[in-house]
Parts: structure tokens; C-alpha cells; sequence
């Protein structure tokens, strides 16, 4: 497929290619130090109306989803479609070549030589050489060339198509973020502990995505290490199905919950000024209750009255709070206690199990994307392509075996297409030992 | 005897390697090259095994993870991978001038990490962030192709200096520089560092792709370390692309080795100190 109108040419140069990816090189520094996804108000307060306006005509706010850089990535695609179209046949050819066809002066031509003498007859020394190549890894194929015998073998002819292969995974990586674009969604939600959603809020804005199931949070929890750095972010998370329990997990940074494909990311957390308590008296009867800070709640079968009246807070987590206690026996109760700590309360008649656990909302990142599978086939695929790329080669022997007068000759030649070096010791240590044994 | 002291030493052994090999290479003493290699390859040894007892102190105090997690940890590594690169390319290739010119930057590396007020060297337990199996992988693909950069772009200044020899003076068995490679040698390096470190950058984006996407459910954002890292992956796919079909080599590939090399380093240092994003803790 040789097409030479000029459109052609142009979307097939390397040119283009080296002008495209230097342009996007460039350009894409500017969003590294123009803050991307603002409100507008910020640009116009940071840059001055003027450049503010000029960002947004070019879209510079959201630069790397811009008319001009995707339109960019659409000339690098083209151009990496094109310039392989128009390159592959020609190696694949040389892939494919019956390399025995040749003229017997370009096989002379070739960089790598040795010579060898033989006393043996023709066909036995055909022979020897069959056996000993492919011994060593080289399987031959032969054909007579008038009164010389022509061997050849080579090894990875499919190692010419690394870089093809590595363009490939570019489209393939391109493929799977489109097909996640459209297919999947991004989002997030905020949800309190004991509360449940059946949607989520997109990044890009717009209505509500529908679940199509249920999720509760039933508990978050935050782990700190003595330095006071945060250990561990720990949603436990439900799932429900018509009312029903289908599926339980606690998640953490790292580790999220997946569901109909659909995956939920611990990301982030927010405190209250509410709490969960939990009473348990000795005859084994409890109860849950949530209130506010400063409130009085009262359970009402065992005439009892709780509340917080003071409490301890680092940022918005509650590190202590004071407890007011009353069953109506002797005088209320008054203490202190860490939040999320479980106490004895002792009382005249009864002892109690008491905690108060400082409310939190979860914040989760939800995210659907059925692309990213693809994405994935296209790094493995870009990897593999570079492999071979770079360190595999195409590399062949020509043997050339005659009689002239009363010896055999057997001339060799050898080329690689990449690290010759390596392939010039390759053929050298090869034909010493073939040297050797003739 | 703890991580700190050996690292510590670690930066003066680097400093002692360094003038072994700048003696070496300036008074072209050849006795002296073998003793620059056994006393850098004695000097990776000794890093390397306080980069081990930082990892065993890690788990003492109750931590308990790879000590590649902070600036202080990840400069000390960089180090580590610079000169364990720069001694097994010695062993491939025979030709200890080149450690003259990597060296040098192999100390800087300790020697800011050792003694920039600007560092925290206490071993700090690991944000939830981090808690990944991946962290490991992440940051061994991505330092080994920045090693194999930073040689590179050594190779790139010694292919300029040699140039630039040559175009001067015409009787060039005379001077220091004239113990540097061939061109053609050090052409011929500096591109197979390319190639290697483009391999492992190429990994290093792969598996950060992953890591996020299983942290965050976005395999790419943006975020400036994103993009500076694809900016210089751009960088040496240019490299790479006008050299196998434009036959690009010489001055213009040297000043491309250059030009990455800078790339990376804004990629690693200048996006942590110079811009923010979600990779905000490597800065502390």
C-alpha cells in the first residue's frame, strides 16, 4: 500500500511525529504551573481579567482536555496509525523472506565472514554443518545454488516488529481511556456512619448517578501513630440488594471495594459534632443511640439520662469527652473518657457499658471504568514491544558450501540488524567452533 | 553502629572515589584506576548495607517499611542506583574514565541528602498513601531509569569535552581529555543508557499508573509529577526516534542526554519543592 499524495507523506513522516511530541512536551509544562480545575474567580484574582479571559478561550483551566491538545494526541494518533501503515509491509517482507533466493553476491556482502577448509566430502560436510548448527540453536534450511550447496537459519525474524508493536500499545492505551471515558464514570460521595445512598455525585458535575444497589457506611475509623500521623483510614462498608446484605467490607487507602464494577476508594473523612452511643446494662440489654454534643438523650425503658457536656478536639476529630450520667439512683455521674473508648459506669444498683463514639462521614471516591483492562493490555504490550525493540534482534547465517579441488570450502556469513557488536562475537565463537571440528 | 553512621560514611567514601577517579583520570595513573574501582565497589557495600539497616531499624521502631519512602531515603537510593549502575557498565565496557564523571554526581547526591538543613533523615512511619506493595516497585523502576539518565547525560558532557578537544587543537595525544573514550564509543554508550533508562521509565510510569489507580480509581490525572514524568518520557522518545530514523548522533544526542537529564530532574526534585500535587509527600 504505497500511496504517495502528499497528505500521505506528511501524516507518515517522522517529522511529524518528532514536532508533535515535542509540541506536547512543551505545552504540557504549562499546566504543571497554571493550577488546573479552578473556579474561574481564582484565575481572574491570579492572573488579572485579561489573561484570566485569554485562558479560557484556550481552555487553559483544563488544558490536558482541551480542544488543542486532544486534537494534538488525535495528529500524534494519526500519525502513528499512517507512518506504520506505511512502513510495515516493507518489514514485513523481511520477515517473511525466503532469505536462500538471494543473489549470492549480496550474501557475500554481508559485514560478518569467516572461512573455513574442510577434508571431508560435500555431502558429508553438509552434513556435520546441519547437525552442528542446529545443535547450537541454528536450524538451517538448504537449497543447491549451481554446483555450491547455500544453507540458511536465523533467529527472532519477528523481532523487526517490536516498534510496531509499541505503537500499537499507544493506540491500545488510547482505546482503553476512550472506552472508559464513555462507558464509566467518576465520582464521589460523602457518607455518614449508619447512613446509606444509592447514587453518587459526579466530578464533572450534572445529575446523580444511580447505583443500581446500596451502600452503607457503618462505622469509619482513624488510626494514628504516636507521632501523631495518621496509620489507617478504615471505612466498614455495606452493600444491599432490594434490602438485602450482599456484600460486607472493611476498606482502607489502598484496598477499596468493588461491586458490579463499580469500585469504591477511601479518600477522605469528615467529622461531626454528634455521636453514636451504646449502653449495656448487666442483664445484657442494649441499645444504640445517636445525639449531638450537648444534648440530653434518655432511654426511656430504664429511665435513664446521657449527655456530653464537654469535649476535646484535635482539628475536627473528638480526642476526649465528659460524660453527664443519670439513672435516678444517688447522684448523677460526671467523668471524663477518651471518645471511642468503651467504660464501666458504676452505679448504686448496676454497673453499665458505656461508649460514645464520635460520629464521621466517609468520603469515598467512586469510580466505574471498564477501559482500564484495556489500558493495562496496552502497558503490558508497550513493554514487551520496547523488549524487543531494543535488546532482541533479527540475526542470520548464510553458509556456502563447494568443492575446489580437492577441499570443501565452506565460506559464512552472518548480519544482525541491532547490537552488532554482540552478534559479531555471537558469529566469531560460532564459526571458531565450527572451524574446530571440520 | 546504625543506618546513619554508615550513610554518613558512605558520603565521605563517594568524595574519596570520586578524587580516586579524577586523579586517575587526570594524571592518567593507571595503577590507580584499579584501586578507584575495588575502594567504589567496597563504598556501594557499605551503602548498601546501611540502606539494609535502615530497614531493619524501620521494623524496630514498629514501622516496619522499605526505606525508599521520603526525600532523604529516595536521594540516598538514587545514589545507590547511579553507582551501582556506573560499576557494572565499568565491568561490561572496561573503560574507568567514566567514573570521573559519575562519581561526582553519586556524592553530590549523599552529600545534599547528608547535609541539607532543608531534610528530615528520621525514619517517619508511612502515611495510609503509601501502605502499598507497589511503593517498592514504583520507586525501583523509576530510580533505575533515572540512574541510567544521570549516566547518560555524564557520557553526554564527556562526548561535548572530546569534541571539543578535537575541534581545537589538531595534535590530540597531548592533554588530559585525550584519556576520554572515542566519540564513537562514547556516542554509542550514551545512547544504549537511553535505551535502558527509556525501558525503565517506561516501567516506572506503568506500574505509578497502577499503584494510583488502585489508591485513587484514576490511573492518570495529571497531577504534575504525571505529567513532568510523561514530559520527559517525550523527551527521550524525540531522542530515541530521530536517532534510529533520522540517524541523529554526536553533539545533537549528547545535548539531548543533557536535556533529559535536566527533565528528570525536575520530574524528581524541582515538581516535590516547585509545584504541588499528590505527590506532595515525597517532599518532606
Amino acid at each position: 500500500m504505497k500511496n504517495t499524495s502528499s497528505l500521505w507523506k506528511f501524516f507518515s513522516s517522522v517529522k511529524l511525529a518528532l514536532f508533535t511530541l515535542a509540541f506536547l512536551a512543551i505545552t504540557s509544562i504549562l499546566g504543571t504551573v497554571i493550577p488546573q480545575k479552578e473556579p474561574i474567580e481564582f484565575y481572574v484574582n491570579t492572573y488579572g481579567p485579561q489573561t484570566a479571559a485569554f485562558f479560557q478561550v484556550l481552555d487553559i483551566p483544563d488544558m490536558y482536555s482541551s480542544w488543542w491538545f486532544l486534537g494534538f494526541l488525535g495528529i500524534l494518533t494519526a500519525n502513528l496509525v499512517i507512518c506504520s501503515i506505511d512502513r510495515f509491509p516493507s518489514v514485513w517482507r523481511q520477515m517473511t523472506a525466503d532469505y536462500l533466493d538471494l543473489p549470492i553476491e549480496r550474501i557475500y556482502k554481508n559485514q560478518l565472514s569467516a572461512t573455513i577448509e574442510s577434508k571431508k566430502t560435500l555431502p558429508e560436510t553438509i552434513q556435520n554443518l546441519q547437525q552442528m548448527l542446529k545443535d547450537r540453536g541454528w536450524k538451517t534450511v538448504s537449497r543447491p545454488r549451481n554446483d555450491k550447496m547455500l544453507l540458511f537459519s536465523q533467529k527472532m525474524p519477528w523481532s523487526r516488529s517490536g516498534v510496531y508493536l509499541v505503537h500499537l500499545s499507544i493506540l491500545v492505551i488510547f482505546a482503553g481511556a476512550g472506552y472508559g471515558q464513555l462507558t464509566g464514570f467518576k465520582g464521589s460521595i460523602m457518607l455518614p456512619e449508619l447512613q446509606s445512598s444509592t447514587v453518587v455525585y459526579p466530578f464533572r458535575g450534572g445529575q446523580p448517578i444511580d447505583l443500581g444497589f446500596e451502600i452503607r457506611c457503618e462505622r469509619f475509623d482513624i488510626e494514628f501513630y504516636p507521632n501523631t500521623m495518621p496509620k489507617e483510614y478504615r471505612s466498614k462498608l455495606t452493600i444491599l440488594e432490594n434490602d438485602t446484605v450482599v456484600l460486607q467490607k472493611d476498606i482502607v487507602v489502598n484496598d477499596p471495594l468493588k461491586y458490579r464494577g463499580i469500585t469504591f476508594y477511601q479518600s477522605s473523612y469528615q467529622g461531626f459534632r454528634d455521636f453514636i452511643f451504646t449502653i449495656a446494662d448487666q442483664t445484657g440489654e442494649s441499645t444504640l443511640f445517636t445525639g449531638d454534643f450537648q444534648k440530653e438523650l434518655t432511654w426511656a425503658e430504664k429511665n435513664i439520662q446521657f449527655g456530653i457536656i464537654n469535649l476535646e478536639t484535635v482539628r475536627d476529630r473528638v480526642d476526649r469527652i465528659k460524660i453527664w450520667f443519670n439513672d435516678g439512683k444517688g447522684p448523677p455521674a460526671e467523668f471524663w473518657m477518651d471518645a471511642a473508648e468503651e467504660v464501666q459506669i458504676h452505679r448504686p444498683n448496676m454497673t453499665y457499658l458505656f461508649s460514645a463514639k464520635q460520629r464521621y462521614a466517609t468520603g469515598l471516591q467512586v469510580a466505574k471504568d471498564p477501559g482500564v483492562w484495556i489500558v493495562y493490555l496496552g502497558c503490558s504490550l508497550m513493554l514487551a514491544g520496547l523488549y524487543i525493540a531494543f535488546f532482541l534482534s533479527h540475526r542470520r547465517i548464510w553458509v556456502i558450501v563447494y568443492h575446489e579441488d580437492t577441499t570443501t570450502i565452506i565460506d559464512m556469513k552472518g548480519t544482525a540488524n541491532k547490537n552488532k557488536t554482540a552478534f559479531a562475537a555471537q558469529f566469531e565463537k560460532l564459526s571458531g567452533t565450527l572451524a574446530k571440528h571440520m | 553502629m546504625d543506618s546513619s553512621t554508615l550513610l554518613g560514611i558512605t558520603t565521605f567514601t563517594y568524595l574519596f572515589s570520586t578524587i580516586l577517579y579524577a586523579v586517575f583520570f587526570l594524571f592518567k595513573l593507571n595503577q590507580l584506576g584499579k584501586i578507584a574501582t575495588w575502594f567504589t565497589l567496597i563504598a556501594l557495600i557499605i551503602q548498601t548495607v546501611g540502606i539494609g539497616l535502615r530497614w531493619y531499624e524501620s521494623y524496630q521502631l514498629g514501622i516496619g517499611r522499605a526505606p525508599l519512602t521520603n526525600m532523604y531515603e529516595s536521594v540516598v537510593f538514587f545514589a545507590w542506583t547511579i553507582v551501582a549502575l556506573y560499576l557494572v557498565l565499568e565491568w561490561k565496557y572496561r573503560i574507568k574514565v567514566i567514573g570521573a564523571f559519575t562519581l561526582p554526581l553519586a556524592f553530590l547526591a549523599m552529600a545534599y541528602a547528608s547535609l541539607s538543613p532543608e531534610i528530615n533523615r528520621s525514619i517517619t512511619p508511612l502515611v495510609p498513601a503509601l501502605q502499598s506493595n507497589w511503593l517498592i516497585v514504583h520507586v525501583v523502576t523509576c530510580f533505575i531509569g533515572y540512574a541510567a539518565f544521570t549516566v547518560a547525560a555524564a557520557l553526554g558532557v564527556m562526548y561535548l569535552l572530546k569534541k571539543r578537544k578535537i575541534a581545537k587543537e589538531l595534535d590530540s595525544t597531548r592533554g588530559f581529555l585525550n584519556s576520554l573514550p572515542s566519540l564513537q564509543i562514547l556516542d554509542s554508550i550514551t545512547h544504549k543508557m537511553m535505551i535502558f533508562g527509556f525501558i525503565w521509565l517506561t516501567a516506572g510510569i506503568v506500574t505509578g499508573a497502577v499503584w494510583a489507580n488502585s489508591a485513587w480509581g484514576t490511573y492518570w490525572s495529571w497531577d504534575p509529577k504525571e505529567t513532568w514524568s510523561l514530559i520527559t518520557w517525550f523527551v527521550y522518545a524525540i531522542t530515541l526516534h530521530a536517532r534510529f530514523t533520522r540517524g541523529w548522533g554526536g553533539t545533537r544526542i549528547a545535548w539531548l542526554a543533557i536535556v533529559g537529564f535536566a527533565a528528570v530532574l525536575f520530574t524528581y526534585y524541582g515538581v516535590n519543592f516547585l509545584l504541588s500535587g499528590l505527590h506532595s509527600y515525597g517532599s518532606s
